[in-house]
């Protein structure tokens, strides 16, 4: 895909070609991705545009909405915040790693039962989000719960729903742990 | 009771699946090989035009493959006819890249294509433009007057009615009166998606274009008129799209540019537009109204006057009912209702959710709750006073009206009879507390559609349509239509959409999709029925011999007699007993326009609201809302419900969040991203519910089906103003509701 050469970071009429791509080694969801990108190329960007991995969602590419979150060594972020040549070391978890649809994670069952999104285009990173909280270890009541899911926006307004869906998954693991 | 029985059960979304796992592909998010990126690059001026594109500077970039502009552009269809897509109002309709004129600013007018996403962002952000400026407009106050009636409008639009009764000498001589202006700023939809299209080369110049959009057809018709495309050629798929609320309805340049690159490339090209030029297209219009209401002794109204004046472009005369609505909402004999644009130097306003009654809807309702506070009487035994039991715009009564069980059931379970008439008189700690409410009218409407049922010999059922699903659930209600109507089991039934191969639906808007396509799902599996009714009347000692279509039913996999169920076949056997290894139909539905003319149909709702106001920040907390609806028969209740919750969000986001601030010095929409145009987050909303009021309707539609997807919003802005200015004693006009006005 890339026709960069090694070599075109020179002058070009003017203007300065960006300097080149450079490999890059990425675990995502347990799999090695080798990836030829720009040394600027965003996480998200390299998850959707290079591996295909088009569960991750841009719905601002600032940092501003959310739909990017993924896991990172357990620990949500912002894919688009995050350029991807950092993250060579790391252990990547993607919506596509956390079930699939003939064996959904309970967070994305929860979230069907509770009708948690109407178009869809936040889900991934809500519920990728409620995965870090849920690792987090911090969040127990509603008011948490909410408090710590203000990062990630939904337009279609279904708010209730995910309030219903992640804390139904946060009680089952805080009786499970009782346990 | 039978388990096909399907209709009205809260069934999950059969797409939730494929949503949770992230397997649901939207447009910029199709993989095709030999993919080229295309970058639109945005106007920073609002008005004047381009004197140089320097292309060469960044076309000696390795891998920058073009940059399209005016200046390079081929010869397109040259009449505004061309570009006129379905849902085009009145004018003459933007053409991207087509002259070196800017007419408003995020203009695009340049689009570089590179080999990555990140060359073309790269190359878009040094390519150098010349410009030339003229002073522009942007601000609806300086064209106070100089609003103008429009001209024919878009399809939907109705110029206001005539005055009736003599609405000034009314006015004036009424018991009580008031008088005031209502203002909203512009706002923009911004659903979570982005617009983007990835365009599929396909060889000679055939295309498959996977576009965000509400309605496939308007964007293939659209594309091939301005392309000299046949349909054939030009494909358009949408199966999932990360919201719309209206700004999906008309095509959007990030298909035109995509299919303009592909053509001219001969390549495989995928356009996706950055949040900031999603502020660069339609919009909620700034919309300056003004209510004059008065009562007569005994509470009735006297008199109702209501005016708008919203911002168009210079080039398109954007339309929407404002104030019509305020003619049949509640019962007067004397009404005056005014409608005017103004041009501004923008983009053309597009529908977005309840377009015209969330904005009228905030003026009336604020309006009437200030008159019901001048009468001195409740807010809702004013409104029932005054209720319409015809539309007396139209002169017809209701098809189905149960807005009044809205307001008995609504405060029953909301506890309106805890509220303490008196401005601040009820407070938790240092918080005040108060309760408001207002409502709305909605259309019922059905349109034209069709639909495609093949029933299989292993007792499959696939049903299609080119709708959209962009959230409202249509995959899941037309699955149990289907499902139900040839009494098989939901697992059986797959319904598929968005994809301009399957036969025509409307674009999916004004809440009319459930009846439209609906119906034709309803009516497609009727015509599979009775299909299979004389294949299995053929069959060997079959039961149901002589037996009439009304004389049988499809239950539980079989088609039963209504009058002897034991006497039944199995579906599945009589498409094998025939020898047939499928049925296949196609059938359109129209709306019964007979039995339709001599009613009006209209969805209505009551929302009642609590919020707790700190006294000494003045900030507003909605701490309950509830939203009474009645729109016919729900078809399901946990879909239905979601719409309406989020319809709810977004009255919470209208009446406290949301606005798109212009600096008019610039003519540049300021806060253009999500971190300044606020929203609600998770932690702003608390306990928000939804009661649906019974409803039937045996004249909208075969199904009695009203549609949701706008009712919900309308009076939450109101009803919110109006719960706070019972708490704070101030009464706020202008939304958003920001602190300040409250301090």
């Amino acid at each position: 895909m890339i026709q960069q050469s090694s070599t075109s970071a020179a002058q070009a009429g003017g203007v300065a070609a960006p300097p080149p791509t450079g490999t890059v080694r990425l675990t995502i969801n347990g799999q090695q991705h080798t990836l030829q990108i720009a040394p600027w190329t965003t996480l998200l960007d390299a998850l959707r545009e290079y591996v295909h991995l088009t569960g991750t969602k841009k719905g601002c590419d600032h940092g501003q909405c959310g739909a990017c979150t993924v896991l990172v060594n357990g620990k949500r972020i912002n894919s688009c915040l995050s350029l991807a040549v950092m993250h060579e070391d790391h252990d990547i978890t993607t919506i596509e790693g956390l079930g699939s649809q003939e064996n959904l994670h309970p967070l994305q069952q929860a979230f069907i039962d509770h009708d948690a999104f109407q178009c869809g285009y936040c889900t991934p990173g809500q519920i990728c989000s409620a995965q870090g909280l849920i690792n987090e270890g911090r969040a127990h009541t509603e008011e948490e719960i909410k408090e710590h899911m203000s990062g990630n926006l939904c337009r279609c307004g279904a708010y209730a729903g995910i309030l219903n869906a992640v804390k139904e998954v946060v009680d089952s693991k805080s009786s499970e742990s009782r346990r | 009771m039978s388990t096909t029985n399907y209709i009205g059960k809260p069934t999950s979304r059969v797409d939730g699946p494929a949503k949770v796992t992230g397997a649901a592909t939207y447009a910029a998010e199709f993989h095709v090989p030999n993919m080229a990126y295309g970058w639109v690059v945005s106007s920073p001026i609002a008005k004047g035009r381009i004197t140089k594109v320097h292309a060469d500077e960044v076309l000696a970039i390795p891998g920058v493959l073009e940059v399209f502009s005016h200046e390079n552009v081929p010869g397109l269809a040259w009449f505004d006819r061309n570009y006129k897509d379905d849902v085009a109002p009145g004018g003459s309709p933007f053409r991207p890249l087509h002259e070196d004129k800017i007419k408003f600013n995020q203009q695009p007018i340049a689009l570089v294509v590179a080999e990555t996403l990140e060359l073309a962002r790269y190359a878009s952000s040094v390519l150098r433009i010349d410009y030339e400026e003229e002073a522009h407009e942007t601000d609806i106050e300086a064209k106070r007057d100089e609003g103008f009636e429009p001209g024919r409008g878009k399809s939907g639009w109705m110029p206001p009615p005539p005055p009736r009764g003599n609405p000034d000498q009314a006015w004036e001589e009424a018991e009580h009166h008031i008088e005031h202006e209502y203002v909203h700023g512009a706002q923009h939809h911004n659903p979570m998606e982005m617009y983007g299209a990835t365009v599929e080369w396909r060889g000679d110049k055939k295309l498959t274009v996977y576009d965000k959009t509400q309605g496939v057809v308007n964007v293939q018709n659209y594309l091939t008129k301005i392309f000299g495309l046949s349909k054939d050629d030009c494909r358009v798929i949408n199966q999932y799209m990360g919201g719309g609320f209206g700004s999906g309805l008309r095509p959007q340049y990030s298909v035109f540019l995509a299919v303009l690159a592909s053509l001219e490339l001969k390549r495989s090209v995928r356009v996706t537009l950055t949040r900031q030029q999603m502020f660069s297209f339609g919009h909620r219009p700034h919309t300056l109204q003004y209510v004059k209401l008065g009562t007569n002794p005994d509470g009735t109204l006297a008199a109702i006057q209501h005016h708008a004046l919203h911002e168009t472009s210079q080039f398109e005369e954007y339309t929407e009912n404002v104030v019509n609505w305020s003619g049949m909402l509640y019962q007067c004999e004397n009404v005056k209702l005014g409608y005017q644009l103004a041009k501004l130097d923008v983009f053309t306003p597009q529908d977005m959710r309840a377009p015209g009654a969330a904005t009228g809807s905030f003026a009336l309702e604020v309006a009437m709750d200030e008159m019901a506070a001048a009468a001195g009487i409740d807010p809702i035994d004013f409104r029932i006073r005054n209720y319409a039991e015809e539309d007396q715009n139209a002169g017809k009564p209701f098809s189905s009206k149960r807005l009044r069980d809205c307001y008995h059931q609504g405060a029953a379970k909301f506890g309106w009879d805890q509220r303490n008439p008196q401005p601040r008189s009820m407070r938790k700690g240092n918080r005040l507390v108060g309760y408001g409410m207002a409502g709305g009218v909605w259309d019922a409407t059905q349109k034209k559609a069709a639909a495609k049922a093949t029933l299989t010999a292993d007792g499959k059922l696939l049903v299609s349509s080119a709708t959209a699903d962009i959230g409202t659930g249509t995959y899941t209600i037309m699955t149990q239509i289907a499902a139900e109507t040839l009494g098989l089991p939901l697992e059986a039934v797959t319904f598929k959409l968005g994809d301009t191969d399957m036969p025509e639906a409307p674009v999916q808007g004004g809440s009319w999709t459930a009846a439209s396509v609906g119906s034709a799902v309803k009516s497609v599996c009727e015509a599979i029925g009775e299909k299979l009714l004389k294949l299995a009347q053929k069959m060997e000692g079959s039961p149901l011999k002589g037996a009439s279509i009304d004389e049988v039913e499809f239950v539980n996999g079989q088609i039963r007699l209504r009058q002897d169920p034991d006497n039944a076949v199995v579906i599945r056997d009589v498409l094998q007993a025939s020898g047939e290894t499928k049925l296949e139909t196609d059938t359109s539905a129209t709306p019964n326009l007979l039995k339709q003319a001599t009613h009006s149909m209209h969805s209505h709702n009551a929302v009642f609201v609590e919020v707790e106001v700190d006294e000494e920040f003045g900030t507003v907390h909605v701490t309950r809302v509830l939203n009474a609806v009645a729109a016919g028969r729900i078809l399901n209740p946990k879909t239905a419900r979601s719409q309406v919750l989020g319809s709810i969000v977004w009255g919470i986001s209208m009446a406290l969040m949301e606005e798109t601030v212009m600096d008019h010095q610039f003519g540049r929409y300021m806060n253009h991203n999500y971190s300044e145009y606020h929203i609600p987050v998770q932690a702003d909303i608390n306990d928000i519910e939804v009661l649906f009021v019974e409803e039937e309707d045996d004249v909208v539609n075969p199904l009695g089906v009203k549609g949701v997807g706008e009712i919900g919003l309308l009076g939450v802005a109101a009803a919110i103003t109006n719960a706070v200015y019972h708490a704070t004693g101030k009464r706020v006009r202008d939304l958003p509701i920001y602190l300040d006005k409250l301090l």
